[in-house]
């Protein structure tokens, strides 16, 4: 069995929000009953969304491409499931924004249409650019968050090398055991697809890193490794908000700290998360396109909290009556986790590749505040794992001083909420600094047209 | 063709949406339980007057704060519990016999003044019961350098007669002998030994003269060390400050033993733990980052020994702190903290 090794370097910062995680860990993945309706995004990633290749009224089968990539920052989209293509037409996503979907109305008997696959490679035997062009075709994005193209993650690094490979199994966010259930039941798929990697990526070291709190998936790891090639180990991370953020999760596996602005690659380093690689080693084994993830289901407004297996596409709605309907009194959904997660208006939104939780949550979990002046307490700047001034940028952006703002490096902040966190004053820190950094993106935007 | 509405049935908020237990008023009820077994030791040394004078001190602030919140039509900021701390705090700084009408007009003007025509908590560049404090010993210079001996004090310095000792607090009575003098006297005929034991019991428990709060060390201590464990205040600005202050005595008075008996009269007397714990530590008024309040307290420190030592004033520490909350704002600018991982 593999050994595991716990983490010797602490970031600065960091809080301990209530974690809930018991609502949902300890349930196995549910796959959900293939929906009758699947409204599936082009804009299910970072970057450009996806070129829609199917026209209302047609019949496509499932795996089949249904948007091409735009360009290098985009990713493809498949069907999730055979089906005619009832629209191609602007819907809301989590964030807000309206984006081209296609509406697919699910076959009743799916065995009637042929699912369409790659032509499996050979984990031991393709070429690195056969290997990332299976993972851009299979439509691999980051499904921890943002959702950066995978196949881009891994390729300017190559030439950069990579000493070391981290995979992301934190999952430090409240409530969420998506990652959790898929280390603990898909442990020998993440070997599959770390195999992969480590030959692509010309065999640099490996760390999967697990905060403490979830022994059994470390367990599963440490079971489902044992005897790989290479430097390989568990890396366990103390249990600390945002254990899971790129830069932190570096830091606390190697010690080694990214520059403002610069990339992990910049320390040797690419940061993937678990669920992907589990992708990654699907796409290339199997040839099968990323088309459903686990979502976990949860918040003491649901039902039954479930960690949910279901296709790209599902509305929230069928997610929900999946695990057995909403309790009376939900007054917030948030898409996510609760420290970083989106909120949504109603239950007529599709998950996507990077949808990792769906949370109810009643009055007792929401609170409505009106915040007040800074006092200074310092407590935002103790909180703060990007050892920015919380407080002294909330108050350059209530007075619209955005180049302070800016000039107080408000480009750093990572929006992880740490500081809007433990504010006594119930300031809405993290918006602001939000704004402060729209802003200045807009600024430069109109700069450079 | 975008469709004009979605339903909105959940709130939508920004994130995050969790928090931590705590808030304003939680945080300065913490302060105010912290400074009780100080107004308990007050009562028990200088009687029901110095809770009178205290009642009158918070209820003037109150008063002041609704008044102030009324007439510049803003909400009442009353239950953020801040006005009756900085009333608390007030009477802990001034002498225990002071005339109640004084009380009023202090708490008038650290609540008016001080505070609110700077747009109330969280704006107010100095800490508004120093401010009054600063204003009073200037007003009424007489009352508030009038110590009734303390009973207790009396019987304790007994053995060393006279008014000078009995009704001056220590430090005055330092400075009127001169503390270079003191030094170099004989034993005996030092009216006051720093080093004996019946002082520093008179100095911990609290039978000594001086203001109302600043008396009892041991009381304030046990309230400093409540609000470090709730995590209301970090360890930075007391042990500066205090350091600072013994570092100062003992190196300027010869590094010998009666340097290091001078340098423990400073700490446990005229004010130097209560400033230091609880006035120097004032969020609104002082250096937020860890770095930032090590400056500021050894800034405290070093001026309240310049006072002392230099000026003529017995007791610096209002000033000295009030002098650095001036350079809070360039304190927090020289330590603005960098961000994770730059150079």
């Amino acid at each position: 069995m593999m050994k595991s090794i716990q983490s010797m370097f602490k970031f600065f910062g960091g809080v301990h929000p209530d974690y809930n995680k018991d609502l949902a860990r300890d349930r196995a993945i549910e796959a959900i009953p293939l929906p009758k309706t699947l409204v599936v995004s082009m804009s299910q990633h970072l970057g450009r969304p996806a070129v829609c290749c199917v026209k209302p009224g047609e019949h496509v089968a499932r795996g089949q491409l249904i948007g091409t990539r735009d360009g290098l920052i985009s990713v493809a989209v498949h069907a999730p499931a055979a089906g005619t293509v009832k629209a191609v037409e602007p819907r809301p996503g989590a964030a807000g924004a309206w984006a081209d979907a296609v509406v697919l109305e699910t076959d009743e008997d799916q065995a009637a249409t042929p699912e369409v696959r790659m032509p499996p490679l050979d984990g031991r035997a393709a070429t690195r650019d056969e290997v990332l062009a299976r993972i851009a075709d299979a439509g691999i994005c980051g499904m921890g968050g943002a959702g950066f193209p995978t196949a881009v993650k891994l390729t300017p690094r190559v030439d950069r090398g990579c000493e070391i490979l981290i995979l992301n199994g934190a999952e430090c966010e409240p409530y969420l055991a998506a990652d959790d259930r898929v280390m603990r039941e898909r442990a020998d798929r993440i070997r599959a697809g770390v195999e992969i990697l480590q030959r692509i990526l010309g065999g640099p070291s490996v760390r999967i890193a697990v905060e403490a709190n979830k022994p059994e998936a470390i367990a599963a790891l440490e079971q489902a490794f044992a005897g790989i090639e290479g430097d390989v180990a568990v890396v366990v991370l103390p249990v600390l908000y945002p254990q899971g953020s790129e830069k932190h999760l570096i830091y606390s596996v190697t010690g080694r700290s990214v520059a403002p602005g610069a990339l992990p690659s910049s320390v040797g380093c690419i940061v993937e998360n678990v669920a992907t690689i589990a992708a990654v080693a699907d796409a290339v084994l199997d040839g099968v396109p990323l088309t459903a993830r686990v979502t976990t289901v949860s918040g003491d407004g649901i039902a039954q909290p479930r960690n949910v297996l279901a296709p790209v596409g599902t509305s929230y709605a069928d997610l929900v009556a999946f695990c057995g309907g909403e309790k009376p009194g939900v007054r917030k959904v948030v898409s996510g986790g609760t420290m970083m997660g989106l909120t949504v208006p109603n239950l007529d939104i599709p998950t996507t590749k990077t949808t990792s939780g769906l949370l109810l949550l009643t009055e007792a979990r929401v609170f409505q505040y009106a915040s007040s002046p800074c006092i200074n307490c310092g407590r935002c700047i103790r909180a703060c794992p990007m050892r920015l001034n919380p407080a002294a940028l909330s108050r350059a952006v209530e007075s619209d001083d955005i180049a302070a703002a800016e000039a107080l490096g408000v480009m750093n902040c990572v929006e992880c909420g740490a500081c809007a966190f433990g504010c006594p004053a119930y300031r809405s820190i993290t918006h602001h600094c939000r704004r402060a950094k729209n802003a200045i993106r807009a600024r430069a935007a109109a700069r450079k047209n | 063709m975008l469709p004009k509405q979605t339903r909105t049935r959940y709130i939508l908020s920004s994130s995050p949406h969790a928090h931590a237990p705590g808030s304003v008023s939680g945080i300065m009820l913490d302060v105010i339980v912290a400074l009780l077994p100080a107004l308990c030791c007050a009562v028990h040394f200088f009687g029901w007057r110095a809770l009178l004078l205290t009642g009158t001190c918070i209820a003037s602030c109150l008063v002041t704060e609704a008044c102030c919140r009324l007439a510049m039509k803003r909400e009442n900021t009353v239950g953020d519990l801040s006005a009756v701390l900085t009333g608390l705090l007030l009477a802990f700084n001034l002498p225990p016999d002071l005339p109640l009408w004084m009380a009023v007009v202090g708490g008038v003007f650290a609540i008016g003044v001080a505070k609110q025509v700077f747009g109330g908590l969280g704006y107010n560049p100095f800490n508004p019961a120093l401010a009054a404090r600063a204003f009073m010993l200037v007003s009424f210079s007489e009352a508030m350098t009038a110590w009734s001996s303390n009973g207790l004090w009396k019987a304790a310095a007994g053995y060393a007669a006279g008014d000078a000792v009995t009704t001056a607090t220590p430090l005055q009575y330092l400075k009127s002998v001169g503390t270079a003098a003191w030094a170099k006297l004989p034993a005996a005929d030092q009216a006051l030994d720093f080093g004996s034991v019946s002082f520093l019991k008179a100095a911990f428990f609290g039978n000594v003269n001086g203001c109302l709060g600043e008396v009892c060390a041991l009381a304030l201590l046990l309230g400093a060390a409540y609000l470090l464990v709730r995590r209301v205040i970090t360890w930075h600005i007391p042990v500066a400050f205090i350091g600072t202050v013994a570092a100062f005595a003992f190196f300027r008075y010869g590094m010998d033993l009666s340097a290091l008996k001078l340098a423990e009269a400073h700490v446990l007397s005229g004010g130097v733990v209560l400033g230091a714990c609880f006035m120097a530590t004032d969020y609104v008024t002082s250096p937020a980052t860890a770095k930032g309040k090590l400056v500021f307290g050894c800034g405290c420190g070093l001026v309240t020994m310049l006072i002392r030592t230099q000026g003529a004033f017995p007791e610096g520490v209002s000033f000295a702190i009030l002098v650095m909350n001036a350079f809070t704002p360039l304190i927090s600018r020289w330590t603005q903290p960098k961000p994770f991982g730059a150079k």
